[in-house]
């Protein structure tokens, strides 16, 4: 495969294209407004540039202009005709989405595979809205994503054997490897780490401790390298909440009920990192 | 042209928002502590070249410059100098 298409220019987006633009692909990387792409290009010119931060030999660093050069960064979605796999980063909702996948299904050639970058949104429910149930399945990328090596992999009910191979194959030339697990919401990363968060905010309202001991008793007693309420502050509190919003509404599980101080904390505003305050201030 | 002390404030204020309870000494090596990671080189670099006016070249690049207040305040005066 040589082109690869992005859709969604956030965190999330732009790290994907500056994976797969220094893995050596074309990258198409849409967003619906200029101005995004604009600063998105700007971001990832400085996170290419800075790696060299990292790495002992100079000789080898990377060139960003040669890199971002690779990048067609584009509000023209007909773009993606060219596109061999697509990878979708937009917003966590429906409605959104829905409207995406129904787009592309027109415009993508009939093999294009879609790989949807979702923390919550069944696989099998996108898949339901394109003529290609076969070839759509759910990759998790974590944040940074140059960084990360593991994806979480998701078949969707339809996805098929030749679908997963190709992914894992391109995953590979991303530096990346894969964890393949079944379709319900959630899957295993965010069904998981949101009864954590969710318990870990319950602790704070009930005043067992404060928000710094809660986390020091993960780092310190069982290595984690950031606590619960430090996680929930990076992925910002509104998100947190609207997964256990997702989770609870998929589940009619009280345990995903969220936890009041959670809401009344994106109540006051305090969303974490993003908004300067969350359970620590930044 | 910026003092030495008046970068030391300046560099002393970004840097609080990552070592909160710790009082940095100036030869001490930030990485070392466990406090932060490979993202908040980054975010360093950033700020140097935002708050000093600065350009950081590609050579500049190495955790060595950055290790330590001391470090970074000498690059900082290299980089203001020849500006």
């Amino acid at each position: 495969m040589k082109t690869i298409g992005v859709i969604g220019a956030g965190v999330m987006g732009m790290g994907v294209a500056q994976n797969l633009a220094q893995a050596g692909y074309q990258v198409i990387l849409v967003d619906i407004a200029t101005e995004i792409l604009t600063q998105a290009r700007k971001e990832i010119y400085n996170q290419i540039r800075l790696q060299a931060l990292f790495q002992k030999n100079k000789a080898a660093v990377l060139d960003p202009d040669s890199i971002i050069a690779q990048i067609n960064f584009t509000t023209d979605y007909q773009q993606l005709k060219t596109a061999e796999y697509i990878i979708e980063n937009a917003t966590e909702k429906w409605e959104i989405k829905a409207k995406i996948y129904q787009t592309i299904d027109q415009i993508c050639h009939p093999d294009c595979i879609f790989a949807v970058n979702t923390s919550c949104i069944s696989i099998t429910k996108i898949a339901s809205l394109t003529k290609r149930p076969t070839k759509v399945i759910g990759t998790h990328y974590m944040n940074p994503v140059p960084m990360k090596t593991t994806v979480e992999t998701i078949r969707g009910f339809h996805t098929s054997d030749a679908t997963i191979e190709t992914t894992k194959q391109l995953l590979a030339t991303m530096g990346k490897e894969c964890i393949l697990v079944n379709d319900y919401p959630g899957f295993v990363s965010n069904r998981i780490s949101h009864l954590f968060m969710n318990e870990a905010a319950f602790v704070v309202q009930d005043q067992v401790a404060s928000a710094q001991e809660v986390d020091d008793i993960f780092k310190q007693c069982y290595g984690h390298k950031m606590g619960p309420l430090e996680t929930a502050d990076l992925i910002g509190l509104d998100t947190v909440v609207n997964s256990l919003e997702v989770l609870y509404e998929s589940y009619q599980d009280p345990k995903f009920r969220c936890c009041p101080l959670l809401r009344k904390m994106v109540d006051a505003g305090l969303l974490g990192v993003k908004s300067g305050e969350g359970f620590y201030t930044y | 042209m910026m003092t030495s002390p008046e970068i030391e404030a300046k560099l002393r204020k970004f840097l609080a928002k990552y070592f909160r309870k710790h009082e940095l000494q100036t030869d001490e090596d930030m990485f070392a502590l466990g406090f932060v990671n490979s993202l908040f080189a980054m975010q360093l670099v950033m700020f140097l070249e935002k708050e000093f006016g600065i350009r950081i070249e590609t050579k500049d690049l190495d955790l060595e410059n950055f290790r330590s207040i001391n470090n970074i305040i000498k690059l900082i005066e290299t980089k203001l100098i020849t500006v």
